[in-house]
This record gives structure tokens, sequence and C-alpha cells, in this order.
């Protein structure tokens, strides 16, 4: 499926910005997750037949250079909020995948007027009222990944994330994933203190909260942490059972029924 | 030539089989710590630096770990302090303070400053990145971690010699007040000698700083090609590097007999030695490398590596991936502790011929060092007692045949080979002029008679 998508740099917020670009109709912000941009996979080719998917890769990671002057989440988010209104996009419907949906998250907390609607697939950014964050700076490369899907032999695109086999290129795109993650989400371990706060700050920001129940790296629990935070704006929850911390590829089916139909 | 001793200070009687079972000394469950045997161990070797001392060695060396049994040595500048009241003579070496673990350079300043004056002068200070498993320990972003050494250090010397008061506004570090009341004891500063175990970039930091690079056990090919690096930098800055500029680390043991050294230097296997030091994930958290030591990572042959790692080491200890290593069958629960054992220790032979230890009478070990004084002329060279088991008295003996029978060899050859150490010649001291030849730093010949090493080997 390569002819779905391109990969373009585009200068925009002061920086090259590597940005991957399929589908047609209105725009879909994506932010992708901690290891990387994963692949396109089925349920970026479902939502591509009726919107422009927009995933910008990440500074620091991929062909996109790192910025110093982000040093932790919430300037990530100052920096996409910038890069919205360079590109003129604002509002934007929006979905984040784990480090991704707490970029939205922050985002939102900044302004939530520059998105129509927004989607947090099992973010990170809040500490979890029961158990811990999975610490990923502290095993090897392949770990939360193998991690992250509850059933792997019925999850068919679980071999196919990140191009599959490890080559040397692949090895290093982790690497600098992983390092630029530590940069900014080092400490407190990839959740922030003040982000529970300033969400009850967000109103008139349709959400979708989604999480599979046996999430392995950010525990389910976070779910109503996050619907809890955000109680001034209209926040829903739905939670996959059976299901890790991918339900966009894990329950590739409902997920992509739910988000078609809360996007609609 | 400066020669001192060092050890480890490991905690010697720690489970072997709980080593093993951990795959890493680092992050053994701390209930294996009994404080009667931590106390004894902490006094032995203050007593050992002390004899060390009378044994006729230059100096003691002190190096700093965290949460391992591997190494006492958790808060390195206590020991040291105290060794700087009941030494007289030697130098106390710190090898090194891991800079980027600190939240607090300044209080480094301070605490190396009153060391300096209680020994009236005798400080060596050295700086480390500290392992990875240091950065998990601290919890200090590893991303970060060479801008926190940088930052650090340049804390601690403008701490030592800008007058204060002043005002630090630096990426990691503010200080609203610098100005330390207690300064060291040495002018302008004391001398500063940095360990390193492969990395180019610290080679050449230390060549533009004029700072001693001591090897630490290196394999004497990669060794070679780093103090030639460490020359060429040299050059550019405008000064002739020396043999004071070098220095090396030598794991050995002796003992009066071949058969008793043989018997007990096999404690240096003990657990695995260096290479259970801590897991490659922990080794090599996310960031501690360059982005071009990374890229070498991915693409080296598998024979070669930062701290013995590999991305073949990497990929093998991965939760995903059936790895053959013994690490990794281990962790399946498809060998047994005993049969990690026996692999452990079938390599003791391996370690003696690639020189990752020395074991023998003090007469049999002398070959072994002539070869690397030969081949790498340094300046500095530490001796460094064997891990493991060893008692009280073994440890001595030790000590003492090296004082008394290798030492003074060993000061023959460096005269011989016009060793000089960083007292007799200060490092940078000598301008280069531009367009002549630098001098040679290492033996190539001598290198070919060097034996190749088993890097999978480490003690």
């Amino acid at each position: 499926m390569a002819g779905d998508w391109s990969e373009e740099i585009t200068h925009v917020a002061g920086t090259d910005l590597a940005i991957i670009k399929g589908g047609q109709g209105k725009p879909l912000l994506v932010l992708h997750e901690e290891m990387g941009h994963p692949g396109w996979l089925n349920w970026h080719a479902a939502l591509a037949k009726e919107r422009t998917i927009l995933i910008p890769i990440q500074p620091g990671f991929g062909k996109s250079p790192r910025i110093e002057a982000i040093r932790n989440v919430h300037e990530l988010g100052l920096f996409y909020s910038w890069v919205l209104r360079d590109m003129n996009l604002a509002p934007v419907d929006v979905i984040g995948f784990s480090l991704g949906g707490w970029v939205a998250a922050e985002m939102a907390v900044a302004n939530p007027r520059q998105f129509r609607k927004m989607v947090l697939v099992a973010p990170l950014g809040i500490k979890p009222p029961e158990g811990e964050i999975f610490d990923i700076f502290v095993v090897t490369q392949r770990t939360p990944l193998n991690l992250s899907i509850h059933d792997p032999e019925s999850t068919p695109e679980f071999a196919k994330l990140y191009g599959g086999e490890r080559t040397p290129e692949q090895f290093e795109a982790f690497e600098d994933a992983r390092t630029e993650t530590a940069r900014i989400a080092w400490e407190p371990i990839l959740h922030s203190q003040s982000l529970p706060h300033f969400l009850q700050g967000v109103s008139g920001l349709p959400t979708q909260i989604v999480w599979g129940r046996e999430d392995a790296l950010v525990p389910v629990s976070a779910a109503q942490a996050y619907k809890h935070a955000l109680k001034n704006t209209d926040a829903q929850v739905t939670i996959f059972d059976h299901c890790g911390h991918r339900p966009e590829i894990e329950k590739s089916a409902e997920f992509i029924k739910l988000i078609k139909e809360f996007l609609a | 030539m400066h020669i001192m001793y060092f050890t480890e200070r490991p905690y010697r009687e720690v489970p072997e089989e709980e080593v093993i079972k951990n795959r890493s000394f680092f992050g053994v469950p701390n209930r294996f710590f009994d404080r009667e045997v931590g106390s004894r161990l902490y006094n032995e070797y203050l007593d050992e630096a002390v004899y060390a001392e009378e044994m006729g060695f230059d100096g003691v060396m002190l190096n700093e770990h965290h949460g391992t049994p591997f190494c006492m040595g958790a808060v390195m500048n206590v020991e040291a302090a105290i060794l700087a009241r009941i030494t007289n003579r030697v130098r106390i070496v710190l090898l090194g303070n891991p800079l980027p673990t600190l939240r607090n350079p300044l209080r480094m300043a301070e605490e190396l400053a009153e060391i300096d004056l209680i020994s009236k002068g005798r400080l060596v200070p050295g700086w480390v990145r500290g392992a990875g498993s240091e950065q998990i320990f601290n919890n200090a972003n590893p991303a970060y971690n060479r801008e926190y050494f940088n930052e650090a250090h340049d804390v601690v010397i403008a701490a030592w010699t800008r007058p204060g008061p002043f005002r630090w506004e630096g990426k990691h570090f503010t200080y609203r007040f610098v100005n330390p009341w207690v300064l060291p004891y040495q002018k302008p500063r004391p001398p500063i000698w940095i360990p390193g175990v492969i990395s180019p970039e610290t080679v050449v930091w230390c060549a533009q700083h004029r700072y001693p690079y001591i090897g630490l056990g290196t394999a004497l090919q990669s060794t070679v090609e780093l103090w030639n690096l460490y020359g060429d930098t040299a050059m550019q800055e405008g000064y002739m590097a020396g043999t004071e500029n070098f220095g090396y680390l030598q794991q050995i043991f002796v003992a009066e007999t071949e058969e008793k050294a043989q018997e007990l230097g096999k404690a240096a296997l003990f657990g695995g030695g260096a290479a259970n030091f801590s897991r490659p994930e922990w080794t090599l958290p996310p960031g501690y490398n360059s982005k071009e030591a990374t890229r070498r990572l991915a693409r080296q042959a598998s024979d070669y590596g930062f701290l013995g790692i590999t991305s073949e080491t990497l990929k093998e200890s991965g939760e995903d991936h059936h790895g053959k290593d013994t690490r990794a069958r281990l962790r399946r629960g498809e060998v047994s502790i005993e049969e990690a054992k026996r692999k452990i220790y079938g390599n003791y032979q391996k370690a003696q011929d690639g020189l990752q230890i020395i074991i023998g009478t003090p007469k049999s070990v002398m070959p072994k060092l002539r070869l690397i004084m030969e081949v790498l002329h340094p300046g500095i060279f530490g001796l460094f007692q064997a891990q493991g088991p060893l008692t009280l008295e073994q440890r001595m003996t030790s000590t003492r045949l090296l004082g008394q029978e290798v030492l003074p060899a060993m000061r023959e050859i460096a005269k011989e080979l016009g060793i000089v150490d960083p007292f007799e010649r200060a490092p940078g001291s000598r301008p280069y002029t531009a367009g002549t030849q630098r001098d040679s730093l290492v033996d190539l010949n001598a290198l070919k008679r060097a034996p190749k090493r088993d890097e999978s080997v480490r003690v």
C-alpha cells in the first residue's frame, strides 16, 4: 500500500518537519507514539478513504531534526500548535497514540479551540491511580513493542509494525526515538504532574478516550483519571476487552468503527 | 612512572548464584547485604590502601559505582577523605566521580577541596560519565549524559579557579552565589586524570583539556588506536603528547607459587566478572551513546563493542529473541546455574591469554607486564587487585609481592623505555612545532607480539 501515502519535508514552525500524508478529505492530524510512526496500517487506510491523514514525524525522530529548545512534552505541544498555525490547519481533528496522546492533551490545555474533536488512544501523561507506567528506558528496544500487544497470535498486523525485521536502520531509528523520548519525558517517568490540573480548564472539545483493558504499558486505570481531569468537557471512555496498548491493530475493526462514528 | 594500587572494593561474600541468576551484579536484591560483612570489608579496604603505601606504591586509586556488590565505593569521596588522613605519601587518585549523576557539582568542588586540604595536596580527581546503570540508579537523564558531564566539569573548575562570588547560569545548573570558602591545596587546581573504556569522544575531550587518559584494561589493539587519536588531537591543540598523557589499568594477582596463584586467581571470574557488571539494556540506556556511537553499534561486527556490548548482545538479551548466549538461555531457564558457572570458569585460560587478567608469581607475570609497557608506554600504571572471594591475607600477600618484586622491576623497565609520569613532566607542557612529526606514542612492533583478545571474555 506504498502508493497510499507519501513523506515530505516541509519547512514549518521554524524547522524542517517530515510529514507523512495520505488519503483525501478533511485533514485528520495523527500524533505518533514514543517509538515513532509504526508504518501505514489498516486503520490508516480505512480512515484515509474519507480523511486526509497528516502524520508529522516528531522532531528528533526519523528525518525531522531535533529541536533543542523543546525540553518537555508541554513544549512539544507548543511546537505543534505553531505547526498548526503555520499550516493554517486549526481547528482540526486530532488522534494521538501513547506519547502522541499526551502531546494532544498538552495542546488542548494550551488552546482547546485548535481542535474540533480529540481522540486519545492509551495516552501517557497522567500517573495512573493504580499500577505504574512501564519504564521503557531500562529495557531493550523491542521489549515495549512486544508488551504492547495482549494477544500477538491473533493480531496479524503486529508482525508488520516498524517494517517487521530489525535492520541497522530500524535499530538506529528506535534508538533515536528512545533518546528523544528520554530527553523530554525521563522524569517524572512518562507523565506530567501538572497536566491533570490544567486539563480541567479544557471545555467545548468533544473527546474520545480509548484503552485496552490489558494494556501492559499504560495501565487502564489512567483512562478514568483522564476522564476525571477532562470533567469540564464532553469526554467519553471506551475500553476494549482482551486488548493491550494498541487497540488500533488489536481490535482494528471495532476501533475504526468507533473513530469513524466519533469523528462524523 | 606512577604506579598505583586499585581494588573495586567488592562485596566479596555475595552469593554467586544470585549474581548469575540476576544476570548482573547491578540489581542483585539488597536483602543479600550483611552489615557485619560490609563493615568489615570497608575497614579491610582502608587497611589495604595503607599497606599499599607501605609496599611502595605511588598512588591508591578509588572508583565509584552504585547499587552493586561489584564495587562498594558508592560514595568514593568518603573513603578518599579517610585515606587523606591515614596515608602519608601516596596520591589519592579518584577515577572517577560520575559527574552526570550529580545534582550539585558545586558540592563536589567543596568535597574534593576538603580532601585535597586534609591530604596536603595529594588528591588527583578524575571524572567519568558513569556506566548506564549509574544513570538509572541516580535517575540521571542519559540523553543529557554528555551535556551534564561537560557542564558539571566546568562548574567544578570554575569554582576552584575563578575568584568568587560569581553567578553561574548554565543550561543544566544554576548558582546565584559561587564562592566556596574552602579551595583546593594544589594550585591552580589539583591535576585531573580521566579513565575510559573505548569512547573516542572522551579521548578527544581529554586531549583538548590536556588531561591524561587511563585505559581501563582495554584491548591493546584498540588502545593503540585511541592513543594515536589523542596524540593527533594534541598536535591540533598545539602541544606534544607523551608518556605523561597516558595510563593503563591491569587486573593482576600474584602468589608465592604458580600453582597457588592459578588456584586463587580464579576468583577474578566470580559471578561472571565484569561481563556481568550489568545487563546490556542497563549499560546503554537511551541517549547514553552519541548518535555516532549508536550508528557504529548498529553496524559493528559482533566481536567489538562498548563494555563488551554489541548490537548482537543487545538483541540476544531482548525479551523477544531466542538468543543463544548463556545469559539469554539462563533467562529462559534453559541452563542451570551450575552450567552457567562451568561456562564462566571455563574461560579462565582465555582470560589470561588475552591479558584480561595477569596471574602468576612475581617472576612469571613480568613478561606480560613488560609487553603492555612496551606497546603503550603508559606514564601511569594501575595494578588492579583481583575480584572475588579472596581473603584479606591472600590479597595482602599479592600486594606485598607486587611491592617487593614487581614494582622495582617495572620501574627498571620504565627507565629503560624512557617512560615519565605526569608529575615528572606536566601533560601538555611541551609545545608542538607545526610541520614537524609528533612523537611516537606506541610501539607497533611490540603490538605484533600482543595476543588477540576474545572480547566476549571479560573479568
